[in-house]
């Protein structure tokens, strides 16, 4: 959608239309107001968490257009007409019911406040690297803080997933659990 | 934080964002990835009056190669140009150099042009340009200029960009056989800013070129001890950590923060440019 957009004057609203989770919404907003604000307040999507609110802490990851972003530096109105996931929608497809069970298996939450960015940011690395390993998975999720579980338990659960995934596709997997 | 109010303009070609730039003047901020510009303002270092979103820009994204150069749009994504073939094959500094900007969820939306035009002293982008002699081509309502990388990073957050115009493109001259890149950097967190860093090509002709990042108000090239290390590989010797110091002192002079101080920075700027040199003599070695 390459259409021409304007809210005039600092304050005005303008008009967003985006699907989420498959379902498009339409509402009206300040230009100002980030995505993951615009999950829940507008939306009620409240699993996508608001840490720091400014790119730091991952909290707040969510996909656009099947790719991970921080919901906290993009506007709704910059993904106007995009596709966005949150964890609301990935889980209700059961693509990470694995990933999600190795995390409680593997004591890979406390407090759960980086959980959903944490699985969102593992899910795309298990999509996009199925041979991943320890040092890989540490890599990419050093944009998520989490201030409970000292990271260990974390990579763990995902290195595990990876494993079961590859053994179940029947390729040789490169992590340590 | 939430940004302070802003109106939001999202025009859909070149002609259209330098008309909003101009009508609005310096209360007008270009938007591009947003990766920097949102922190700045959700922490209220930035409260522009106007955004300009150049995002939806077709002519803005892209990569032309040619038999000697690789010119890419403003608006192509980090994570865009880590997996692509071309840059990989005719630019490997920028390649090598990609996974250390910022983190997976950051590189899907922040840009090449966003990070060269923000002219972050601490960011890797600047630094490659830098190493690699790229020009910056720049649009405006009275035209086209381009700008060469060392008169494009002018101080502290700032560049050639004048208010009213947008950097479009920027051109790279291609790798040629035998040029050696390099890259490496020194941060507290993975992909955090580096504290210091090194974008370094040893060129087919035995000729070093270092750009230094994190070392100074912008990034670096490192002249005397590009020299120094120049002659000592082309003897086929390893610098002494030592002498590339004292070259990076003269040549450098960097600031002291809370991340470190100009002394621990000259050190790790020392070490990394030791990094370099042992990777390019242990290439020369049959």
């Amino acid at each position: 959608m390459n259409t021409p957009l304007a809210a005039d004057g600092p304050g005005s609203e303008l008009e967003v239309r985006l699907s989420v989770n498959g379902r498009q919404v339409r509402r009206r907003i300040e230009a100002r107001i980030h995505l993951a604000d615009f999950l829940r307040h507008e939306l009620q999507l409240t699993a996508t968490h608001v840490g720091c609110e400014h790119g730091v802490c991952g909290a707040c990851t969510v996909r656009v257009d099947g790719e991970i972003v921080r919901g906290c530096l993009v506007l709704a109105a910059q993904v106007e007409g995009c596709e966005v996931t949150t964890l609301e929608g990935l889980d209700a497809t059961g693509a990470i019911a694995d990933l999600q069970q190795a995390f409680v298996r593997h004591n890979a939450l406390q407090c759960g406040f980086c959980t959903p960015g944490m699985l969102l940011c593992a899910a795309e690395l298990l999509e996009r690297a199925p041979t991943t390993d320890r040092a890989q998975i540490r890599d990419h999720l050093s944009g998520n803080y989490c201030r409970c579980t000292g990271y260990h338990a974390i990579v763990s659960a995902v290195a595990e997933v990876a494993r079961d995934r590859l053994d179940a596709a029947g390729g040789v997997s490169n992590t340590t659990v | 934080m939430k940004p302070a109010a802003f109106a939001y303009l999202r025009p859909d070609s070149i002609p259209a964002a330098l008309e909003a730039l101009a009508r609005h003047g310096p209360d007008a901020r270009v938007l591009a990835g947003g990766q920097s510009l949102m922190p700045m303002m959700a922490l209220r270092v930035a409260q522009p009056a106007v955004l300009v979103d150049i995002g939806r820009i077709q002519q803005l994204r892209g990569i032309h190669a040619t038999p000697t150069s690789i010119q890419i749009g403003a608006l192509m994504r980090h994570a865009e140009l880590l997996g692509s073939a071309v840059v990989a094959e005719r630019l490997p500094l920028i390649t090598l150099a990609l996974p250390h900007v910022a983190h997976a969820a950051i590189r899907n939306r922040g840009t090449l042009g966003g990070s060269l035009a923000l002219a972050d002293p601490a960011a890797e982008m600047p630094a490659c340009a830098l190493a690699l002699d790229a020009v910056m081509h720049i649009a405006g309502q009275a035209g086209r200029r381009s700008v060469a990388a060392s008169d494009f990073f002018q101080g502290l957050y700032t560049t050639a960009v004048q208010d009213g115009e947008i950097l479009a493109s920027v051109e790279f001259p291609a790798a040629i056989p035998g040029d050696k890149p390099f890259f490496d950097e020194v941060s507290r967190r993975r992909g955090d800013y580096a504290i210091a860093g090194l974008a370094a090509v040893r060129k087919a002709k035995h000729e070093v070129r270092l750009a230094l990042l994190g070392c100074g108000d912008r990034p670096q090239r490192a002249p005397k001890t590009e020299s120094l290390v120049a002659e000592a590989l082309n003897c086929g010797q390893q610098p002494v950590r030592s002498d590339i110091r004292d070259a990076l002192r003269a040549d450098l002079d960097p600031p002291s923060d809370l991340q470190a101080d100009a002394d621990t920075r000259l050190h790790l700027a020392a070490v990394l440019v030791e990094r370099a040199s042992k990777s390019w003599l242990k290439g020369d070695t049959p």
